[in-house]
């Protein structure tokens, strides 16, 4: 007891004694509450790399690629609310960090990304490693510094954890040149910030949120869309209540998936170009939409001009950018999605109007009758249909609730489609970015925030070579990440839009693959291959209940088409069912 | 359509560069854009003239707020602001047309900053439309080189005080 006194107070002395500037920026992250990062070593970090070979209070995850470490961090932001944090090197370790940067700045989740530079008197001159980062991620970034001080340090990196995880949540980058980490001086972090232009408005304007309740007691047929924003307000339960109060249905963006039951009655799922038929003309023909935490992507709203056109539209979204952007919006409210949200619900609560349940009634009738059109399998094939696979994994995994990451493309869609998610922060795909190559990395980032996870990352043949070398991460650290591969030879979304649009011209779409099972084993990780239906179930089991990663490959029909399909440009009433069938109510 | 922005920035390095690569990235006109630093050294402002319907004049101002170091962001209009440009003019001056361009300088309270043989430089400081018209009215004598601040621009005080308010 004496004993551990005594140190804690030596290491008290320590603390007030100059620190490498390189211990400092280990400190400034412990108090951030930082205790697991991602990254990748270099020659202008190697100061900072080896506080890490002494600091006992930060766990660093070696990836195998600079663009996986960022993802990884934002796997693991998106999994537990937390700032995700990695470090790169100089040169091509900052600019491999790249389009990590843009996929969390396009999502909106919050990570800090710490970039060697070369030393301050050398920025400039074409020394080796070095680019021009801050430069670089100025459009992909919510914020960017470079450390020409030492003195500045603790200050901006409360900045940009503060600036990462407030207002929209996204990437703050901090550029920082070796010769700030070799420098000393005594450690000592802020308290207190001092932003003047950053103050992100949380709360929603009392009158906006009366005139708001107004139009949905009276409206006859409203829909909620929610969408990403009220993951990262945590307002899934708020939106939900007021839902189920004012009897709304509600249809998720990509980005939204979980923020309101899927299995509840008044969950309409997913809306835009691969939404549900009911969801897209439920949306076209309502009068009152309120929209929650979503920025209208043209991918949600097909030909804007005829998007929902008879509509009183009720915006909520913490990014003022964000209102009447695409859509124009009658009701704006600036504000996190969560206060406002619960203002609603109380007020609406308070009783002082009506609902007509009567209204709604017929209201749920009509989508009821949109609810029998559902897409079609649409090629006849004795190979595995590719849908069959998802909604196994979905029976099968349910009860343990795992999280589900995805790569981009028809996986991706037939995932968002067929999975039920009950819960936010379940299922982590690239949704702004159309990033193919995210989801095996966040896969690694959200295996090492909950340990006690299953983590499934559901892939494409094509995706999943884009960073297939993180498989080397996972069986290092023994990952509970398993990944299921749609392996249909092609890049399949793309060869969707070729067959449709480009007379079957399939240029450049079929991929071929190695053979996944051996190198899962070259890897050290377990491999299977499934070609028959019946083997489905029991690969899925297997590879759950297995210790550590798993690669299955499920070979499936090459030719199938993800539907229901909204051409783009289209408005998103005019939904495709099958190849055969267009419905164009 | 023109429109005048008037913009508090922190003075720190990039912010410049954010704020036009705003314009850039996102598909924005800069017709011109000033920078200096205000009474306070800390902070700059910052006035730029861009074009635009009223909707992309207004995402143009929530994304420069959107700015870390923007504080304020404002529109400046014609009705109630004072907007001022200084322009360098080198105009060839001929025998036969010197006495000319002296005449049109007098009117338009031009300054003969620079002379030769060949030719004279002229300093016009006004708004924009003063500017466009000796411009126009040089441009037969062949003006040689044209040199522009930008706009700048200050709200007017209102003008009727109501008993100091």
């Amino acid at each position: 007891m004496a004993e551990s006194e005594c140190m804690t107070k030596a290491q008290e002395a320590e603390k007030s004694e100059p620190m490498l500037g390189a211990r400092i920026l280990l400190e400034c992250l412990k108090k951030e509450g930082v205790d697991e990062i991602f990254g990748y070593p270099g020659g202008v970090v190697l100061h900072i790399y080896d506080e890490l070979y002494k600091c006992d209070f930060i766990k660093h995850y070696l990836v195998r690629h600079e663009q996986a470490a960022i993802h990884a961090a934002e796997g693991y932001a998106r999994a537990t609310g937390k700032v995700g944090v990695a470090i790169t090197t100089s040169g091509p370790g900052a600019t491999n960090a790249i389009t990590g940067i843009a996929n969390a700045y396009l999502d909106g989740y919050p990570i800090v990304v710490i970039t060697g530079q070369v030393s301050v008197d050398l920025i400039g001159n074409d020394a080796f490693q070095e680019a021009d980062i801050v430069g670089i991620t100025r459009s992909c970034c919510k914020h960017n510094y470079l450390v020409k001080d030492l003195k500045d340090l603790p200050r901006i990196v409360k900045e940009a954890f503060h600036i990462a995880k407030t207002g929209k949540p996204g990437p703050v980058v901090i550029d920082l040149p070796k010769n700030i980490t070799t420098a000393k001086m005594k450690f000592k972090y802020p308290e207190k910030l001092d932003l003047p232009g950053y103050n992100p408005t949380y709360e929603g304007h009392p009158r906006q949120i009366l005139n708001a309740l107004k139009l949905l007691y009276d409206a006859k047929k409203p829909v909620i869309i929610s969408g990403g924003g009220v993951v990262a307000a945590g307002a899934s339960q708020e939106i939900t209540e007021l839902a189920r109060y004012l009897h709304i249905p509600v249809a998720n963006t990509l980005m939204g998936i979980g923020t309101f039951p899927a299995d509840d009655r008044l969950s309409l799922g997913m809306l835009g170009m691969h939404g549900n038929y009911w969801a897209n003309l439920a949306v076209s023909n309502c009068d009152v939409l309120l929209a929650v935490g979503t920025r209208f992507n043209d991918r949600i709203t097909g030909c804007l001009k005829k998007f929902c056109p008879d509509a009183k539209v009720i915006h909520i979204d913490i990014d003022p950018c964000s209102i009447s952007k695409n859509v124009p919006v009658d009701i704006p409210i600036v504000g996190d999605a969560k206060k406002i949200l619960s203002a609603m619900l109380i007020q609406a609560q308070k009783k002082e109007h009506q609902i007509n349940v009567e209204l709604k009634d017929k209201w749920f009738a009509q989508i009821d009758e949109w609810r029998s059109k559902r897409a079609m399998l649409t090629v006849k094939s004795d190979k595995i249909a590719p849908q069959t696979v998802i909604q196994k994994i979905y029976d099968i995994t349910k009860d343990i609730e795992p999280i589900i990451c995805t790569e981009v493309g028809q996986h991706q869609m037939w995932t968002a489609q067929l999975y039920k998610f009950n819960k936010p922060r379940q299922f982590l795909t690239s949704g702004g970015l159309g990033t193919m190559g995210f989801g095996f990395p966040a896969a690694v980032g959200a295996a090492v925030a909950k340990k006690d996870k299953v983590v499934i990352d559901i892939a494409g043949d094509g995706s999943i070579q884009m960073n297939i070398q993180e498989l080397m991460t996972c069986v290092d650290y023994n990952l509970n990440v398993k990944v299921f591969i749609i392996n249909n030879g092609y890049l399949g979304m793309v060869r969707q839009w070729q067959e449709k649009m480009y007379n079957k011209h399939y240029s450049q779409t079929h991929i071929s693959s190695p053979d996944y099972v051996k190198l899962a084993e070259a890897y050290g990780a377990l491999g299977i291959r499934v070609e028959r239906e019946e083997d489905i179930e029991p690969a899925i089991r297997k590879a759950i209940e297995h210790n550590g990663p798993v690669f299955v490959d499920f070979v499936v029909e090459p030719f199938e088409m993800v539907y229901p399909w909204v051409l783009a440009g289209d408005p998103i009433d005019k939904v495709l069912l099958s190849n055969t069938n267009t419905d164009e109510e | 359509m023109k429109h005048t922005l008037s913009v508090l920035v922190q003075n720190e390095s990039g912010v410049l560069s954010s704020l036009s690569e705003l314009f850039s990235g996102r598909g924005y006109n800069i017709e011109s854009l000033t920078v200096a630093p205000t009474i306070d050294n800390e902070y700059s402002r910052v006035t730029i003239v861009t074009s635009g319907d009223e909707k992309v004049i207004e995402q143009i101002c929530k994304q420069l707020h959107r700015l870390i170091y923007t504080l304020k962001v404002a529109e400046i209009f014609p009705e109630n602001s004072v907007t001022r440009e200084l322009v360098l003019l080198k105009v060839t001056a001929k025998d036969e047309d010197r006495s000319e361009i002296l005449r049109i300088a007098e009117i338009f309270e031009a300054k003969i900053v620079d002379v030769s043989p060949k030719t004279y430089t002229l300093q016009i400081v006004g708004d924009q439309s003063k500017v466009q018209s000796i411009i126009e009215l040089l441009r037969p004598v062949g003006i040689k080189e044209i040199v522009r601040s930008g706009l700048v621009a200050i709200t007017k005080e209102s003008q009727f005080m109501v008993n100091g308010k």
